[in-house]
């Protein structure tokens, strides 16, 4: 789209002055849905040290109704929100939903539209079964494909007769970002008596994929306050800054598609990559956030990403580079695989991703973060968006 | 905003016949063809656009993700940069809207569809109420409308006959439209809930919509008489029926301020407006709202009276506003889309053609 970058005025930069998420857990009883969301956007209030005035719209997603019941909850979260008398727009777009959700209130400052927005993503999974919310009913879908699982191991099977990965890679992922979930107050599963050997032999729920190494259920929400250059100016902590975001789709099923290397993930990561002017993912990130909601996605998206060569991601796993004090840290807020609270987990990321580059990250902070890239897909590994942000402001 | 906006038009509008049942077509067989009609009214091809956005909501079709096999008919191969909203597509818009503004996009597809026919979507609606307080009352969407139509009734902004005015001008506009589900006369009828006759509320059907929207030169050139967006927004109100005056709609009135509509300046004045009233008593609500005087034309499409696909309903207010500055029916013209119960929510766009 190079004719069209030229077309317009200048974007405005987005800087990312506030960060709110809730303690994540299997099920908050103690608060209605209103009562979770609006505990992560004070937080986000607070962190940017502003109030529900400075906010000039709201921007919420979340994925499908069914997991709650409540068809479009956004509008009875309004006053919860604050959002009353300002535009407040809902994002659905499946698993990737929390980062599309974030990209869509980023462009309303980039756009010049508004430049204060509160952006929010939540899941109160307990108030339903998402497995079974996620499965279709018959005849849309085979009955014995319950849950993502079944929709995911085969892809994850596939990944291992391509590259031949041995068969503990997975549970490698699922070792690290358990542990890194330790150090993040936040995250819902807290395993403190974690061994790659419990990882390794709890049950096999969907060939390859065992149960630890999938995502929980969890209740949760995830709230940023985005604002433009004058905002982030008055900014009491560092801002991050965008410096790059994208968003890719392609068809759920058909002939020629490749569910181990998604091209939208690619193309996706090659559209964020430019408009950071990053050449050389492995050297130039100082950390990622990514969408691993079963163990064995890390290698894939290692090389959808571009980090690794094809069919060499699980040697970066292997070899300890994704730990959290290896040369490419992967997840080092515990990931999905510690935290699922399905709508909000996509925003987690990019939250994540501007926590590390600000310095905020706390216990899992990487020493001198200066980009990350936050990333999140869903559907049928067919929805993707990513966004790279960084220490200070774009160049151009 | 000082800065200077790209200017983005609606270049090209596209709907079904909208109809009580489409039994013999899934939400993707339904859009289909008017995905293919929009394209061709611009003369481009699903690749030649820039990004795709969508509403659609879930419980209408009873499944999660419905709109991902929605998407399968855009064909969005090779991979599209797209997004998707869980409302009526008159937000979708507004979110392809902005993109364009950015830069980052000189065209848009937008879309919406929905279809109300395998259920009873008076009862689907009573499910976005506040889940704890309301929800399980099933207070269904004509009731609700109906309370909002008696505190009109009972502050002298309307009565029962000024109602079936509303409902008699819709449907007999919508005699000239090809599209509505309820073209001509149609007999006011019993309360359905009182005040509310038959003839004040919209029909239940199926339909979907879309739009292309292009930024500048690019609309210049897909249109001859682009209907230029001179301004948008869009406003909720708090959700609880008890803490709202139901007789106005403040959200509509800033929404409209914001986007220009009350603009003293305005070289010419609004000579249409395309609403989002399903009920005729909220074509009363909007009017004031909006202060439109006896010399602008309201709903020449018969309104979301003579169609009310929901999900569609609104982006289809935004089409048919546009539709009628490309023919030259129009040179300044209102269009507004709501969602949420009695007006809870109320997007307002000002669109314009170019000197004739």
């Amino acid at each position: 789209m190079s004719a069209a970058s030229t077309a317009g005025t200048a974007k405005e930069p987005v800087a990312v002055v506030g960060i709110g998420q809730t303690k994540h857990v299997a099920a908050r009883r103690d608060v209605s849905i209103a009562g979770l969301v609006r505990e992560a956007a004070r937080r986000a209030l607070d962190d940017a040290e502003s109030t529900w005035a400075d906010i000039d719209a709201v921007v919420i997603g979340k994925a499908p109704d069914f997991f709650e019941g409540v068809m479009m909850p956004e509008l009875y979260l309004a006053d919860a929100l604050g959002a009353v008398g300002k535009p407040m727009l809902r994002v659905h777009t499946a698993g990737s939903v929390g980062g599309s959700t974030a990209l869509v209130a980023a462009n309303l400052v980039a756009a010049r539209v508004h430049r204060t927005v509160l952006t929010l993503a939540f899941e109160k999974q307990s108030e339903s079964n998402a497995m079974w919310g996620l499965s279709l009913p018959v005849p849309f879908q085979q009955p014995l494909l319950a849950g993502a699982g079944g929709f995911f191991a085969p892809h994850v099977r596939a990944y291992m007769r391509r590259t031949g990965a041995p068969d503990t890679i997975g549970s490698l992922v699922a070792y690290k970002d358990r542990r890194n979930a330790l150090k993040n107050p936040y995250a819902h599963l807290h395993e403190h008596d974690i061994t790659l050997e419990k990882v390794q032999s709890s049950p096999m729920l969907w060939d390859p994929i065992r149960y630890s190494e999938t995502c929980p259920s969890s209740d949760g929400a995830c709230a940023m306050v985005l604002t433009d250059r004058a905002g982030a100016a008055r900014s009491p902590r560092p801002p991050a800054w965008m410096l790059g975001g994208a968003m890719r789709s392609e068809p759920t099923l058909f002939a020629g598609k490749d569910f181990v290397s998604p091209r939208a993930g690619r193309d996706c990561a090659a559209d964020v990559y430019r408009q950071a002017g990053i050449t050389d993912p492995r050297r130039q990130i100082d950390a990622v956030e990514m969408y691993v909601p079963f163990s064995w996605y890390e290698p894939m998206w290692l090389e959808n990403l571009g980090f690794a060569e094809e069919g060499e991601g699980w040697k970066l796993t292997e070899a300890g580079v994704t730990e959290i004090d290896g040369d490419l840290p992967v997840n080092p807020s515990g990931g999905v695989l510690s935290t699922n609270p399905i709508g909000a987990s996509g925003m987690i990321r990019f939250a994540e991703a501007a926590l590390q580059v600000r310095g905020q990250a706390g216990e899992h902070q990487i020493e001198g973060a200066r980009t990350a890239l936050g990333h999140a897909y869903g559907g049928g590994a067919q929805f993707f968006s990513m966004w790279l942000v960084g220490d200070r402001p774009p160049t151009a | 905003m000082t800065a200077a906006r790209r200017d983005v038009a609606i270049v090209a509008f596209a709907q079904t016949d909208h109809a009580r049942r489409t039994d013999d077509l899934s939400e993707v067989e339904m859009l289909m063809p008017v995905l293919h009609d929009v394209l061709r009214q611009a003369g481009l091809r699903a690749s030649d656009i820039g990004f795709t956005c969508s509403g659609s909501s879930d419980y209408l079709a009873g499944r999660a993700f419905s709109f991902t096999m929605a998407l399968d008919g855009v064909g969005a191969w090779p991979p599209i940069t797209e997004s998707h909203v869980e409302t009526d597509g008159a937000w979708a818009l507004y979110e392809a809207w902005v993109k364009l503004l950015t830069g980052e996009a000189d065209t848009a597809l937008v879309y919406a569809y929905g279809k109300s026919s395998p259920g009873s979507v008076r009862d689907v609606l009573t499910r976005q109420l506040d889940p704890y307080y309301v929800a399980p009352l099933w207070p269904d969407s004509v009731a609700l409308a109906a309370l909002q139509a008696r505190a009109l009734i009972d502050a002298g902004d309307t009565d029962e006959r000024a109602l079936a005015a509303v409902a008699a001008r819709s449907r007999r506009d919508a005699a000239a439209n090809p599209h509505a589900q309820l073209p001509g006369a149609r007999p006011q009828g019993d309360h359905v809930v009182a005040p509310l006759r038959t003839g004040d509320c919209p029909p239940v059907g199926d339909g979907a919509a879309a739009v292309i929207l292009a930024a500048g030169d690019r609309a210049r050139a897909l249109c001859p008489r682009p209907a230029w967006i001179t301004g948008m927004d869009h406003r909720v109100e708090a959700h609880s029926l008890g803490v709202r005056d139901l007789t106005d709609s403040p959200s509509t009135r800033l929404a409209a301020r914001r986007a220009g509509a009350f603009d003293p300046d305005a070289a010419r004045p609004v000579d249409t407006a395309e609403l989002h009233a399903p009920f005729t008593s909220q074509e009363v609500v909007l009017r004031k709202a909006l202060r439109l005087g006896a010399d602008v034309r309201v709903n020449p499409s018969g309104g979301a009276l003579a169609a009310n696909p929901v999900m569609a309903a609104g982006l289809i207010r935004l089409g048919e506003a546009a539709a009628r500055i490309h023919r030259g029916a129009s040179d300044r013209a209102l269009a507004h889309a709501t969602s949420g119960p009695c007006l809870q929510q109320n997007l307002v766009a000002v669109l314009e053609g170019d000197h004739r």
